[in-house]
């Protein structure tokens, strides 16, 4: 078999038009609906005791009650996301604070250098490079669609960087902290891909 | 958990060809398809492939499947339900054939895993299709010699739907250990003594380990049900992080 030409299968026909084609990363297929991915049961979490926290090594950068961070600058983005379990939903509007105006609400110019672990309620991690987080690409998001984001999606608040694979924009976020070095996050010390570009299809690990 | 926890492999889990050893009718909607690997080094109950089917014109469709059966087993067992206006899955139950070769991939996942090593009990909860990744584990289960406490709850439309319901009458009725238990939500037979309706707090109350025990649930199947079910199993006080769950998207393949 040659590896760079799989083969083709037996009365398999594409029924996709390609105009959606082109926005489908390799192996993706469209959805409409917002399937719903997680390792374990959607924590309860009330708006009123929640809190974000921005750490750095052993020092708190900055903190945030909910009524802290609606305080922040908004920003919507409109963007498509693509899950490692291969569908890809187009054109989803969010609402929240960009990675970019949680730094300058702390008062850093500069980002430290490195990567983000992103912490989250019960116990789900994500590591993301710094590098992938600024000048807009990331978001801590609360609203989808316009609504709040509901429970079982991530709400309240979100990590959302979507031109990665969508493990990496973790549901339920409490924590961001920023690391010297690369450490990998729950999926990534599953087998799952460390960065995880959907575009050059980084889903397992050695992709 | 030293199984989820192993070292990363840093080898790409690359494609190969799997020859249709048969295909079984499970149900009106259900196939499964038994294939032989190229090479298979052996996998975990509740770990996935990965099948991708190209076309003529070099598009490619891929879509994730749980293994059913168990990594004593050298031919691996896929069981695939038809997904209405489907791409992929009508592909696999209408058209392919024994004697095809299909594109596959794996095994793949690292946390709805379990082996006998994890040790137990274990509660498995099934809705529908979702039965498949528990059936490699209860499969797996009954090679072994020690035979881990288990209750394996199957939510289904109806008797007709209920995927193995052979094997795992047979399972049960051989092994005091595994107590199954059938909910039946759309139609039951006239004299049906099980569960009807929905998978309730009270039927999981009955036919779940006590806390004190602390039993690992594997829940899986469409994503309400999921929902569900997770989370009235932490009102009644599990622990989450004993609770694994696998969701099957509505939009699946």
């Amino acid at each position: 078999m040659n590896q760079n030409e799989p083969p083709v299968s037996r009365g398999f026909k594409s029924k996709r038009p390609t105009s959606v084609k082109t926005r489908l990363p390799p192996g993706q297929y469209l959805t409409t609906d917002f399937p719903v991915l997680s390792a374990g049961p959607t924590p309860d979490i009330r708006a009123a005791e929640w809190k974000l926290g921005l750490q750095l090594g052993g020092s708190i950068l900055g903190s945030w009650t909910w009524e802290e961070f609606e305080a922040l600058p908004q920003t919507t983005i409109k963007t498509d996301i693509h899950c490692v379990t291969k569908w890809t939903k187009l054109d989803t509007t969010w609402q929240g604070v960009t990675f970019d105006d949680l730094l300058k609400a702390v008062g850093l110019q500069e980002p430290p250098e490195g990567f983000v672990m992103a912490h989250c309620d019960g116990g789900y991690t994500t590591n993301v490079p710094v590098a992938d987080l600024i000048a807009g690409q990331g978001m801590i998001a609360t609203r989808c669609e316009g609504l709040p984001i509901a429970p079982s999606h991530g709400g309240p608040a979100r990590l959302l960087v979507a031109h990665l694979y969508f493990w990496k924009s973790a549901k339920w976020l409490r924590r961001l902290r920023f690391m010297a070095k690369d450490e990998p996050g729950f999926w990534e010390s599953r087998g799952y891909h460390n960065y995880g570009n959907p575009w050059r299809e980084q889903r397992y690990d050695g992709d | 958990m030293m199984v989820t926890d192993a070292h990363a492999s840093p080898h790409k889990i690359e494609w190969q060809l799997g020859r249709v050893q048969a295909v079984v009718a499970e149900t009106d909607r259900v196939k499964s398809i038994i294939l032989e690997p190229m090479s298979w080094l052996g996998h975990w109950p509740g770990q996935h492939v990965d099948i991708r089917l190209t076309a003529d014109d070099g598009y490619q469709a891929e879509r994730s499947y749980s293994i059913a059966s168990p990594p004593e087993d050298k031919l691996l067992t896929i069981t695939v339900e038809r997904v209405k206006e489907g791409e992929v899955s009508p592909y696999l139950l209408d058209e392919l054939r024994v004697g095809d070769h299909l594109e596959f991939r794996g095994p793949i996942g690292r946390y709805f895993v379990w082996t006998r090593s994890l040790r137990g009990p274990i509660c498995l909860i099934a809705g529908g299709a979702g039965i498949t990744p528990l059936m490699s584990m209860l499969r797996h289960r009954e090679r072994s010699l020690d035979r881990i406490p288990a209750y394996l709850i199957y939510s289904a439309r109806s008797l007709p739907d209920v995927i193995y319901r052979d094997e795992l009458d047979g399972m049960a009725d051989r092994d005091k250990g595994l107590r199954l238990v059938y909910a039946l939500t759309r139609e039951q037979p006239r004299d049906w003594p099980g569960h009807r309706g929905r998978v309730d707090e009270t039927l999981l109350a009955n036919n779940c380990f006590p806390r004190e025990q602390n039993p690992t649930f594997y829940v899986c199947g469409p994503t309400g049900f999921v929902e569900g079910i997770s989370s009235m199993l932490v009102t009644m006080g599990y622990e989450p992080l004993s609770i694994k769950t696998e969701r099957f998207g509505p939009s699946g393949g």
